[in-house]
């Protein structure tokens, strides 16, 4: 199995949402985050004061699949979340050693 | 220029009449129903400065952060109800009562006159005792209560300045003494009937009296208690501190907008006659517009130098513009007020970032739109309202001396025995935290991610 965690930009996540049930996908995490990359933020000014906004706010995308799928939803995810200006985010996969659904008890391929 | 001389007359007439209780220099109507319109003008305009303590607390509320939002709320409502309990057990009587040329009695308790005991308790109440009562042009409570909010507004000006690293509870002893003491002596050399008002100084509802006292106040506290953790770096860069909630912060100035008619149209202090009618509505009007005047004129500026419009410099010129008029808000030149209010917008988007250079860390730019548009308005007075621009300067440097050496006073002892910072822990943790021990967002942001 593998997770596949995206950081995006917010008002992406609907499209992204709509493009992993496209897929089959059965459950997504969502998380609020603050980040940046190479690009950093940008400047702006308070107050008469400037200042550096070097945290961003993104959405944090979680899902859990299985090893065959991730492929398809790395590039599902590209696609959806794309818009080709900076702070567009980043897609990571990783393994995952086992998962359990709490309400049946569930494990392996059956729990996603 | 704008002002007629036969008004000035009137006017200072009609002022001495409310102050001093003789028969009111412009009753055009019965007696009674002139004391019930007087009294109605002074409890209603009163409501209205009430609630720009609301006004206050929620424009400060919006520009703290979140982990120090709860603390300024009880700030705001813990100081107006000192300010209103200390002003009825002293402060009143050391502004109006029996004022020498420097201050009024140091006696206490302010409670309805002998006459107006006698008509409530009679049985029959007699003409004599309706003309008694009535003889004072207005109930004294009402008086009481319409100057009360005042003393409360100009102790709200300071908590928005020190917001965010100072102690709860020696900053309310501060609170105590400006209440009691500091606002309520220079009040006495003015509105009392002191010495400055003996020379002609002239501030209609208080844009020295009030404004420019909370902003000396709020000044002198800045400077002793230092600047926030974090706000100056040390090649002179300074590091903006957003606030939780812009809505909050629009609202409360808008509130603040709506409770000024109250404070300049209640500062006519009479209701009883078509002359005063018409100058309340002269006083609405030019307040009302010269708040739009500052509006205007700080979202240009801030347009100007910095390509974007700042909103909380938009709500802060919105104050100026108000707190400029407040000296002189009877020019009967309408425009004129907007040209004032605009010059107050422009001030005080000058101002905030001046006082940064000097690092003087003022949360909420309540010394820029307080006492540096308070000064220009009294200054206005002298240029625009036909007063003696050489009295006003008296006035202020006066006033501005003797609230600069009280209020520094008080502050430095404070910080020598109390203490009045808090410390960098709790700083960082927040105030909400580390005095309250309660959160003002528990549901969102970190609190809603803990058990």
């Amino acid at each position: 199995m593998k997770l596949v965690m995206a950081v995006i930009k917010p008002f992406k996540l609907d499209e992204v949402r709509e493009a992993l049930t496209e897929l089959g996908v059965q459950g997504l995490t969502a998380t609020e985050v603050k980040g940046y990359g190479r690009q950093k933020g940008q400047t702006e000014i308070y107050r008469g004061a400037e200042y550096a906004v070097s945290f961003l706010p993104k959405v944090k995308v979680e899902v859990v699949i299985d090893d065959g799928q991730a492929d398809s939803v790395v590039e599902a995810i590209y696609k959806a979340a794309k818009t080709g200006r900076i702070g567009d985010g980043k897609i990571f996969v990783v393994d995952v050693a086992s998962a359990m659904r709490i309400r049946t008890g569930e494990t392996g391929a059956e729990a996603l | 220029m704008f002002r007629v001389t036969t008004k000035t007359a009137v006017g200072i007439g009609a002022a001495c009449a409310a102050l001093l209780a003789a028969p009111p220099a412009m009753a055009a109507v019965e007696a009674e129903t002139g004391y019930v319109f007087n009294t109605f003008s002074f409890l209603f305009s009163g409501a209205l400065v009430m609630w720009m303590a609301a006004g206050f607390a929620m424009l400060e509320s919006g520009l703290v952060r979140t982990k120090n939002t709860a603390t300024i709320c009880l700030k705001n409502i813990a100081l107006y109800s000192i300010a209103g309990i200390l002003y009825y057990l002293i402060g009143y009587n050391l502004m109006y009562v029996d004022v020498g040329g420097f201050m009024g009695s140091i006696s206490f308790l302010y409670n309805p006159s002998d006459a107006e005991m006698a008509l409530l308790g009679a049985d029959e109440a007699t003409d004599a005792m309706v003309a008694a009562v009535v003889d004072n042009s207005y109930s004294v409570a009402s008086d009481w209560f319409f100057q009360m909010v005042f003393v409360a507004t100009a102790a709200s000006i300071v908590s928005g300045t020190v917001a965010e690293r100072i102690k709860l509870w020696p900053f309310l002893v501060f609170v105590v003494v400006l209440t009691a003491i500091i606002y309520p002596i220079q009040g006495s050399w003015t509105w009392g009937g002191g010495w400055l008002s003996e020379m002609g100084f002239s501030d209609f509802a208080g844009s020295t009296i009030v404004h420019s006292v909370g902003g000396w106040a709020a000044l002198t506290g800045a400077i002793i208690l230092g600047a926030r953790k974090g706000k100056y770096g040390p090649d002179g860069q300074v590091n903006p501190i957003p606030g939780a909630n812009l809505p909050l912060a629009t609202l409360g100035t808008f509130v603040l907008w709506l409770g000024w008619f109250g404070f300049n149209g209640g500062s006519q202090l009479a209701l009883g006659s078509a002359a005063d009618a018409t100058w309340m509505a002269i006083v609405f009007t030019n307040t009302n517009l010269a708040a739009a005047g500052g509006v205007v004129a700080a979202m240009l500026m801030t347009q100007i130098m910095y390509k974007k419009v700042d909103l909380t410099m938009a709500l802060n010129g919105a104050i100026a513009g108000l707190v400029s008029i407040t000296a002189g808000p009877d020019l009967t030149n309408h425009l004129m007020s907007i040209i004032v209010g605009a010059i107050g917008g422009v001030l005080v988007v000058i101002a905030i970032p001046m006082l940064d250079k000097f690092k003087i860390d003022d949360v909420v730019g309540a010394i820029s739109a307080h006492l540096v548009a308070g000064i220009w308005g009294t200054l206005a007075v002298g240029i625009f309202g036909g007063g003696d621009l050489m009295v006003q300067i008296i006035g202020i440097v006066a006033i501005g001396v003797f609230v600069v050496v009280t209020s520094s006073i008080v502050w430095l002892i404070l910080k020598y025995t109390m203490g009045i910072r808090a410390s960098e822990e709790d700083e960082d943790l927040g105030l909400d935290s580390a005095e309250l021990g309660l959160e003002a967002y528990p549901e969102f942001g970190r609190g809603s991610q803990r058990a």
